[in-house]
């Protein structure tokens, strides 16, 4: 294919961020449709590289590279393998339905939107690139605009103190990890910053030794690993419904996805070296956020720790360094994107009507918005891995990895399954069912048609991956194969 | 002395020779014009520098590897060059954005002054003899001095005025004490021949690191390096604020170019004992700049602190006295001056309606007037080091330079400095953006003029981030000139 299809989905979104600024800011309508066609032409872009993606081909296919600064080895390189696709793929879901919902957004929607088009750009960008420079590049396009979407659009009990939280982890992470980075880019001495041509070369074990766990925390601090992941629920929960699906369903991957690119993939020894501890960490994650979660009565809270838990699921899976590990891993990155997507878009929905999201102050839903109460129990059958939904094709290999490295680990982690069920039911039942209460029953209504196309959309996803696991299965099959053959045997 | 002038000695000096036509015009025309027509100064001024910049890039240009010309007293290099394009624009940019700015607009003496200190910074630029140098640093300063304490009526602008020259009048003599024991030593004042006496071992080692520690000293004042920073938010306070733009841009960069040029031709025999002094120094300067810019509530001091601050990153790039360090010097300027041009244009604009530096003042800016608001996030953003703006990469360059030459923990002390960095930029637009203010029907007015030095300036800070080969070339070949 001939169409820069990549490039089209990585700078499409900031191009036209910059291009709305320049709208007047009065004309809000205009302002949202140009918004909702770009966000759309993003979601079909990213179908298509999806359904055009071919498992039996190479590893990295739609490949675009040009010089960038060829003095220093940087190249504008881009491709995706059958690990990222989904992820371009659950990226363009979560900006198409996250726009979707957002036509209510009435201080500065022209802002808004820019911000969060530049955001998606970065996305996008660190999901596709094959250069490690371009990839810092992009990580950093991402992480910056949170800072506004947050202050400016956030809940107004904690936003200023959210969102410089999150901006500060997450830069600390991301300049730790370029240290790194940059210290492999010397002591490789190819002179590139090319992370195919990095793969090849063998790091001494005692430089990987001491490398790895900067790179690897450093990203991994997006990723919401335990200790570092206290930023994410008081960002899930400051952020603006849209900034909040981007958060929990896109964000916190580019973590996940950037520590095994970088971290686990350029440095394999090292890897193998720290995981024994790291895995300990993981499985903190998993059951301390699903128990801490079991303890909220906010909402948006309960969701956000699920988050911690259910990353922490990805980080496990990665951290056995098995092929059903990885396997699930990547898949899991997909499940919670949409899932925790179609939570805080459906939260969102409540809130805006209720104005509350306490769970005890809340009820009876199911009689005013059965469609959100529908999609709100798919998502939860899916954070409880219910077989039929993804969340399950994603979480079993995930075991399956940990009972074969570490037993107990996967023990133990299963113990995450009951309490997400515990809490997830009791949120299910405490909101949806039972009677609604009177201080909020005059302002409960039916949620619109395009609230109801967005959790359509995320919905179709969850239960389509579950029941059909060949759409997905076979192409994240197919990249972990590749990275297996690389590492040498999973 | 010079021999014969050829006309390649003339077209190396063409730039300075533009400016002393341009200077002695509006020196002349200040005397002629009536009072009203006083605003015709300006409008000379800019012309006449667009058209020395045009004759830079034109005829100036060194062709292959360096020249030594008029009798060894002027470097041609590529160096010069990019820094001579570097304080030409800065100047014009300063002559856009004093448009309007009472009490120093319509006096010629602003101009002339103006338009001398950006002739030295040229001569600083391509100096590479120590009496050409010191001359031309003294011609950099002395106007400078004037310009800080131009608003005789205004204490704040006396003292500034008064404080720098004390201060860098003891420094100066700190730096020509150095120059001194350098020419004692070695019987020359060419950096060459200087260098070539060293490398022969004329010089005891000690009295060699002794000596580059008093250059430094000298420099570092010039530069803002800690602990030498003192003077710099007093006087970038009380200035009037295109003043402030010039001390912390071109004038700063100046510093830099003179100081990464006598270093590596002259001390490359005790760079270990130079490059650790910098290094440290680099590592305070930072530190310090950004912690006390932590607790600002005045713009103008938060963004002196944030140049003490940025002086240390750059820093970063002369301790490692390598071609890819001296590079990243290079770049940090190219885009740190288009990222200062842009922040204080958008507070002198701001300002003549604000009438206040307060950065509480700034409340509400983004409904008052968005563009505004706009430009002034990407050049703090540009400052915090954010991509696709110049200032992440010129970081990375630095920190890459730092990593290069083995010193991991300076590249740390670097990164961390600029997460404090982040902290304060994003406070300060956290301010113009979240913050509401009773006035924010009131629009901020801004001249045609203004706005275009505006939006060129923040162009140049996206060009710089995204499309970054042209810019590492022009570093590269300036580098390159000095190994």
């Amino acid at each position: 294919m001939d169409l820069p299809i990549l490039s089209i989905i990585v700078f499409l979104p900031i191009v036209s961020g910059f291009a709305l600024l320049l709208f007047p800011s009065e004309r809000r309508d205009l302002i949202y449709r140009f918004a909702l066609a770009v966000a759309f032409i993003c979601f079909v872009l990213s179908i298509a590289v999806y359904i055009g993606f071919d498992i039996e081909g190479a590893r990295f296919q739609f490949i675009e590279k040009y010089d960038w600064l060829p003095d220093l080895g940087i190249s504008y390189h881009v491709g995706v393998d059958g690990i990222s696709t989904p992820l371009v793929l659950l990226t363009g879901i979560v900006i198409f339905t996250g726009v979707i919902i957002s036509q209510r957004i009435d201080d500065r929607p022209r802002e808004f939107f820019a911000f969060l088009f530049i955001l998606a750009s970065g996305v996008f960008g660190v999901f596709v690139a094959l250069d490690l420079f371009g990839l810092f590049f992009f990580y950093e396009i991402a992480v910056f605009p949170m800072y506004l979407l947050i202050a400016l659009w956030g809940w107004k009990e904690t936003r200023e103190y959210a969102a410089m939280k999150l901006t500060l982890y997450l830069f600390i992470g991301s300049v730790v990890a370029l240290v790194g980075a940059l210290a492999m880019y010397f002591e490789a001495g190819i002179g590139s910053f090319d992370m195919l041509a990095l793969e090849q070369i063998n790091f001494s074990l005692g430089f990987q030794q001491l490398w790895f766990p900067f790179v690897y925390l450093g990203f991994a601090v997006l990723g919401g690993i335990f200790p570092f992941h206290n930023w994410s629920p008081d960002g899930h929960v400051a952020a603006p419904t849209a900034v909040s699906m981007f958060h929990a369903g896109v964000l916190m991957k580019l973590g996940a996805f950037a520590a095994l690119r970088v971290g686990i993939l350029l440095m394999p020894e090292g890897a193998a070296y720290h995981f024994p501890w790291i895995i300990a960490l993981t499985l903190v994650n998993v059951v301390y956020g699903a128990f801490i979660a079991m303890n909220q009565t906010d909402l948006k809270y309960m969701i956000g720790f699920s988050s911690v838990s259910h990353m922490g699921l990805v980080a496990l899976g990665f951290a056995t360094l098995t092929y059903d590990g990885f396997v699930g891993a990547s898949l899991q990155m997909v499940s919670h994107g949409v899932m925790t997507a179609l939570f805080f878009a459906v939260v969102g929905m409540i809130y805006d009507q209720s104005h509350t999201r306490q769970i005890p102050e809340l009820g009876g839903l199911m009689k005013v918005m059965p469609f959100a109460g529908v999609a709100f129990i798919i998502g939860g059958l899916v954070s409880m891995g219910m077989p039929g939904f993804s969340g399950f094709i994603a979480e079993f290999p995930i075991f399956m990895g940990a009972w074969a490295s570490y037993p107990l680990v996967a023990i133990l982690a299963v113990v995450s399954i009951v309490i997400t069920a515990a809490y997830v039911l009791r949120a299910v039942g405490g909101v949806f069912f039972g009677d609604i209460p009177e201080n909020i029953k005059d302002h409960m209504h039916d949620i619109t048609a395009s609230e109801k196309l967005a959790l359509s959309i995320l919905a179709v996803v969850l239960v389509g991956v579950g029941v059909l696991p060949g759409v997905m299965v076979p192409m994240v099959e197919s990249g972990v194969a590749w990275m297996s053959a690389l590492l040498g045997g999973l | 002395m010079f021999g014969s002038i050829t006309s390649e000695m003339i077209l190396a000096i063409l730039p300075e020779i533009s400016l002393l036509l341009l200077i002695a015009i509006v020196f002349i025309a200040d005397l002629v014009l009536p009072t009203k027509r006083r605003s015709l100064l300006a409008s000379i001024t800019s012309a006449g520098l667009a058209l020395t910049i045009l004759i830079t890039v034109l005829y100036a240009r060194p062709n292959g590897s360096s020249q030594l010309l008029w009798g060894g007293m002027l470097n041609h290099d590529w160096l010069a060059f990019v820094s001579k394009l570097i304080f030409l624009t800065t100047a014009l940019f300063v002559t856009f954005f004093a448009a309007n700015w009472k009490g120093i607009w319509q006096k010629g003496e602003f101009y002339v002054l103006l338009l001398t200190s950006t002739m030295g910074m040229t001569l600083v630029s391509s100096a590479s003899d120590l009496i050409m140098l010191f001359l031309a640093i003294e011609m950099v300063s002395i106007p400078l001095y004037l310009l800080a304490g131009f608003l005789v009526d205004d204490d704040r602008s006396t003292e500034a005025g008064f404080k720098y020259l004390l201060f860098g009048a003891m420094t100066t003599a700190v730096m020509l004490y150095g120059f001194s024991l350098l020419f004692g030593f070695s019987g020359h004042t060419g950096f060459a021949e200087i260098g070539a006496a060293i490398g022969a071992g004329q010089i005891p080692t000690l009295a060699l690191a002794g000596t580059s520690i008093l250059i430094l000293v000298g420099f570092g004042f010039k530069v803002s390096m800690a602990p030498l920073h003192f003077w710099a938010p007093d006087v970038y306070e009380g200035s009037p604020t295109p003043i402030t733009t010039f001390l912390s841009t071109a004038s700063k960069a100046a510093g830099f170019v003179a100081l990464v040029r006598i270093m590596i031709a002259v001390f490359p025999a005790v760079q270990a004992e130079w490059t650790s002094f910098v290094a440290i120094a680099a590592a305070l300067t930072m530190t310090i700049g950004n912690l006390i810019a932590l607790s600002q509530t005045n713009i103008k001091r938060l963004l002196a602190y944030s140049s003490i601050a940025h002086a240390g990153y750059a820093l970063l790039g002369v301790a490692a006295a390598s071609v890819l360090g001296v590079t990243s010097v290079i770049y940090y300027f190219l885009a740190y001056v288009a990222t200062n041009l842009a922040a204080f244009g958008v507070i002198m604009i701001a300002s003549q309606t604000l009438k206040s530096d307060e950065i509480a003042d700034y409340a509400g800016l983004s409904r008052r007037s968005p563009t505004l608001a706009l430009f002034m996030l990407i050049a703090f953003l540009s400052l915090a080091g954010v991509p696709p703006l110049g200032g992440f990469i010129a970081k990375v360059l630095v920190f890459a330079a730092a990593v290069q030459a083995d010193m991991i923990w300076l590249a740390v002390v670097g990164v961390l400095n600029a997460i404090i960095g982040i902290y304060y930029y994003l406070i300060v637009l956290k301010v113009v953006y979240l913050y509401d203010s009773d006035k924010k029907d009131q629009p901020i007015p801004s001249t045609r003029l203004q706005k275009g030095a505006l939006i060129v300036s923040v162009l140049l800070i996206i060009f710089l981030g995204t499309f970054f080969a042209p810019w590492y070339d022009l570093a590269l070949n300036g580098a390159a000139g000095l190994f």
